[in-house]
């Protein structure tokens, strides 16, 4: 492609706010936001997704004094919605600041948090893509965790709670960096909760070692007037897994964007995801899967359930390097449409350069089916039970590949409760 | 494995003589001078004798065409194209009134002939039904186009009496004012594309095809292209209007001289369908693809649009593109009458240098429309094959279905190949399929074959052609012969 790029809509308001004197890295991000903007419609990596509102908010940085209160209440929310209570490990970011009174930290493991103002030199590309760059203008915090060589790491809850009072529109930035060395073990569940008007904008920097294994269930459960723009760099080694999975609930707009290397041969990565919307949400899960070494396997699920006028999109992209013989890929993507307001954009993409690779994708886009709801009519189930089984068949489907059982309980609580509050 | 180290050797030494069609007429030419401005335009159109409306027309599309820039989405990569180094006019120096083929340019038939065009004898292939009441000669109507004018065109008669109007679109211009004016750039209009605006602009020739209400075409039309002189882009324009009831089965083939110099290649094809009327469409395409270091070839950036404007109408889109050196080119269907069909089946083969983005777009407009798309792409040498395919499912397309099937093959393990579809649906009622796998030639498909004695090149032949059979049995028959051979000739280099 030639290299053309799209001017986007002006950033100067997240660029003013960067510090970027002295670090290099945070200079390559500005000057390639400078030059990209914030994307709009038109910019092929950002086909169906406009960051252009984004502009016109006068966000600033997030306070650190909130109120106590709203922010427990919140914390509450996550302990239902995610089943892990008073007795599980967890770090709590309040908006975006590490909040060391409501965290209980895990034994056997590395923590800390970043030190204000400090960038670590992770070799993540800071002009590869808008919400990497963004992140690293501005980050000043987050979780440094390092579950060392042959040790479990147990359950893990991540909390980013944002609590905005009406003092206006703030932005957080968080940095995490998650190590799981040698033939380590984590389940990490990442969930999101907020009111008042902010953008959450998180990096997830994940590198597997040979052998380790990290699943990794994110809970998107922003509130109503946010804005989430997520990515994640994981990077994955000899034999190493890397189960991830994305339930995109709340923000009104969204993003998860997932870039997955698979480095070494043997090394396994899922990037699954569902995306439940109504109202006027819009989700977007973009992934990138680079088969960067040969004998490895990459599998994707994602399956959207979109009513009112809800807007889900997925491009999801998988590179077969030349190196990469004997890849194994597989993707498959689902939406079903509820209402006819709804729309679903998908982009399911191979870019293959290796012969010898298996890989296949597949798409369906519908309503639910008349003949299963007939079917389970004339049973004598009533119409609107008839279409929760269906709906909850459908999401259980892709829930169910969670390789963790304590994450693959989490999720499902997570989903009935978001039916629950559907139905309702 | 030494059955894969064997064919990527071959594909190595596969040279440039394997371009059969590589040969150069030698006839006068009337050139236009390089360059594009009004005064280029200018002199084409008045060279065509055109009436003011198409000059405003052109002028109109070129002056849109100055405001585009080239798009940069598709997987394809080339040196800039300098617009202002082509020829756009070349047409072959006409003598007076040739009635009947003796008295065509000995040189231009010897073309045909090494071309193997059915034009005359070989137009009759026998056991073919004819008409009853017709010349006895009269499977396949052919309107050869040499560079940029139309040269001969047969069997018109038995299409006049039949009310089928085929003949080059420049005359068409001239006899049928009416008709062009009502539907030249109604599915394909100037400013949908940097490519389809220059095509505009500039078109020199092309087909013309009427096919009045409720009348059967009483034989397959064909047009041959071919690019000739040196420099010249081919721009043809091609125009098929069927309307109420009415059916025509149109057959496309291509074949160009060797060269160095690429040589660009902007057509645009618009197809309109009235109520229950259908067109099939089907292209060979086996333009100079560049030798074997990827040095010259044709670029071929070709825009094709089809509507479905009535109820229950149907668009086929079938091609087989074996040439060019990079392919850009999206057959596709409005679906805007209720229960329309679109149909689109497409073998592409890359080879050596070659580079291809092609896919097609189905939009759905009308309730209750359906799309099929059968896509098989095959990469060998160091080529790139993409398919590109949109599906669109508009809010007031209920019940409407798409099922799409992209498959692709690698040959060699220098090759890519890639599948990007757009699936975008906003009726809840709308359906949409979508599948697409990536694999080789199995070594257990192959191991079967040889077993039973099949020399390894026939066991990928059979492969290969059992790949492609969704799409080839698609095809006319005298197409679907072609279609094979052009296939074998494409890949034997690379299967052993």
């Amino acid at each position: 492609m030639n290299a053309i790029t799209p001017v986007g809509v002006n950033a100067s308001a997240f660029l003013d706010r960067g510090d970027v004197t002295g670090n290099a890295q945070r200079r390559k991000a500005a000057d390639f936001l400078r030059h990209a903007g914030l994307p709009r419609a038109g910019v092929e990596a950002w086909k169906y997704t406009s960051l252009r509102a984004l502009a016109d908010v006068p966000f600033t940085a997030a306070p650190h004094a909130v109120d106590g209160g709203a922010v427990d209440t919140l914390l509450a929310e996550v302990e239902t919605i995610s089943g892990l209570g008073a007795g599980a490990s967890r770090v709590v970011f309040v908006n975006g600041s590490f909040d060391a009174g409501r965290s209980r930290l895990p034994k056997g493991v590395r923590i800390s948090t970043l030190a204000a103002g400090t960038l670590p030199d992770d070799g993540i590309d800071p002009a590869g893509d808008v919400t990497t760059a963004l992140n690293t203008i501005l980050a000043r915090d987050g979780l440094d965790l390092v579950v060392p060589a042959g040790v479990d790491g147990g359950c893990l809850l991540l909390v980013s709670i944002g609590q905005v009072d009406a003092a206006g529109p703030v932005s957080f930035h968080p940095r995490h960096r998650v190590v799981v060395e040698k033939g380590a073990r984590l389940a990490l569940l990442d969930a999101s909760v907020g009111r008042g008007q902010y953008l959450h904008n998180p990096l997830y920097d994940i590198t597997v070692a040979d052998g380790g294994y990290l699943s990794h269930a994110r809970i998107q459960a922003e509130g109503k007037q946010a804005v989430h723009l997520a990515v994640s760099h994981a990077r994955v080694a000899a034999g190493g897994v890397y189960d991830s999975f994305t339930l995109t609930l709340g923000a009104s707009l969204s993003r998860h964007e997932v870039h997955a290397g698979l480095t070494q041969a043997g090394a396994r990565v899922h990037v699954n995801g569902a995306q439940l919307l109504s109202g006027h949400q819009h989700g977007d899960l973009t992934s990138v899967i680079t088969h960067a070494a040969p004998d490895c396997v990459s599998r994707q699920t994602v399956k959207n359930v979109l009513s009112d006028h809800a807007r889900g999109v997925f491009q999801g992209k998988i590179l077969v390097e030349r190196i990469a013989q004997k890849t194994d890929g597989y993707q498959m993507n689902q939406a079903l449409l509820l209402s006819d307001g709804a729309e679903i954009d998908a982009k399911p993409e191979l870019e293959i350069y290796a012969d010898d690779v298996k890989c296949s994708h597949g798409a369906t886009v519908g309503a639910l089916d008349d003949d299963q709801l007939f079917y389970l009519r004339s049973r004598g189930i009533p119409g609107a039970a008839a279409r929760s089984i269906l709906i909850r068949a459908f999401l259980h489907d892709v829930v169910d590949q969670i390789d963790d059982q304590r994450l693959k309980d989490s999720l499902n609580l997570a989903v009935e409760a978001w039916w629950t509050r559907e139905v309702a | 494995m030494p059955a894969v180290a064997e064919t990527r050797k071959t594909v190595e030494t596969l040279g440039q003589n394997t371009y059969k069609w590589g040969f150069e007429t030698d006839i006068e030419m009337d050139i236009a001078p390089k360059g594009l401005n009004e005064d280029t335009i200018r002199l084409i159109s008045s060279r065509k004798k055109e009436p003011e409306w198409l000059l405003e027309w052109r002028l109109k599309a070129y002056r849109s065409w100055l405001e585009m820039r080239e798009p940069t989405w598709a997987k394809v990569h080339h040196p800039p194209i300098d617009y202002q180094d082509v020829h756009y006019y070349a047409a072959p120096r006409k003598k007076p009134g040739p009635k009947s083929l003796d008295e065509v340019d000995p040189e231009l038939l010897r073309t045909y002939e090494k071309l193997g065009i059915p034009l005359h004898e070989q137009a009759m292939l026998a056991g073919v039904e004819v008409p009853e009441g017709q010349e006895a000669r009269a499977p396949i109507a052919v309107d050869a186009v040499f560079d940029s004018v139309s040269v001969a065109t047969t069997f018109r008669k038995t299409l006049q009496e039949a009310g089928v109007i085929f003949c080059p679109i420049s005359e068409a211009v001239q006899e049928h004012p009416e008709l062009v004016r009502k539907y030249l750039g109604s599915v394909v209009p100037v400013t949908d594309n940097f490519y389809a605006a220059l095509n505009a602009a500039v078109f020199t020739d092309g087909s013309f095809v009427f096919v009045p209400k409720g009348v059967r075409c009483p034989m397959e039309l064909s047009t041959y292209f071919r690019i000739n002189a040196r420099n010249t882009g081919q721009f043809e324009r091609t125009l098929i209007v069927v309307e109420d009831g009415a059916s025509v089965s149109y057959l496309e083939g291509c074949t160009a001289p060797m060269r160095d110099e690429n040589q660009l290649h902007a057509a645009v094809v618009e197809l309109v369908a009235m109520e229950d009327a259908s067109i099939k469409y089907s292209t060979v395409q086996n333009w100079y693809p560049g030798d074997e270091n990827g040095r010259g070839g044709i670029y071929n950036f070709v825009t094709k649009r089809g509507a479905c404007r009535g109820a229950r109408s149907k668009i086929s889109w079938t091609q087989v593109e074996t040439g060019s050196a990079i392919t850009w080119k999206y057959p596709s269907c409005i679906l805007q009458g209720e229960g329309s069909v679109g149909e689109f089946y497409s073998v592409a083969v890359t080879n050596n240098h070659q580079q291809a983005d092609t896919g097609t777009k189905m939009i759905h407009i009308g309730r209750n429309t359906r799309s099929t798309i059968i896509a098989k792409t095959i990469s060998a040498g160091q080529s790139d094959s993409t398919y590109r395919g949109l599906v669109r499912m508009m809010p007031k397309a209920s019940g409407s279905r798409n099922f799409t099937q992209c498959d692709s093959l690698l040959i060699g393990d220098r090759c890519g190949a890639h599948t990007v579809p757009y699936i975008e649906s906003r009726n809840m009622s709308a359906r949409v399929e979508h599948e697409a796998t990536t694999s080789k030639i199995s070594e257990d498909q192959l191991f079967y074959c040889r077993q039973r004695g099949l020399s390894e090149e026939d066991a990928v032949g059979l492969i290969v052609n059992g790949f492609c059979k969704d799409v080839l049995k698609e095809l006319p028959m005298e197409f679907a012969v072609e279609a094979q051979k052009l296939l074998q000739i494409s890949l034997e280099g690379s299967v052993g």
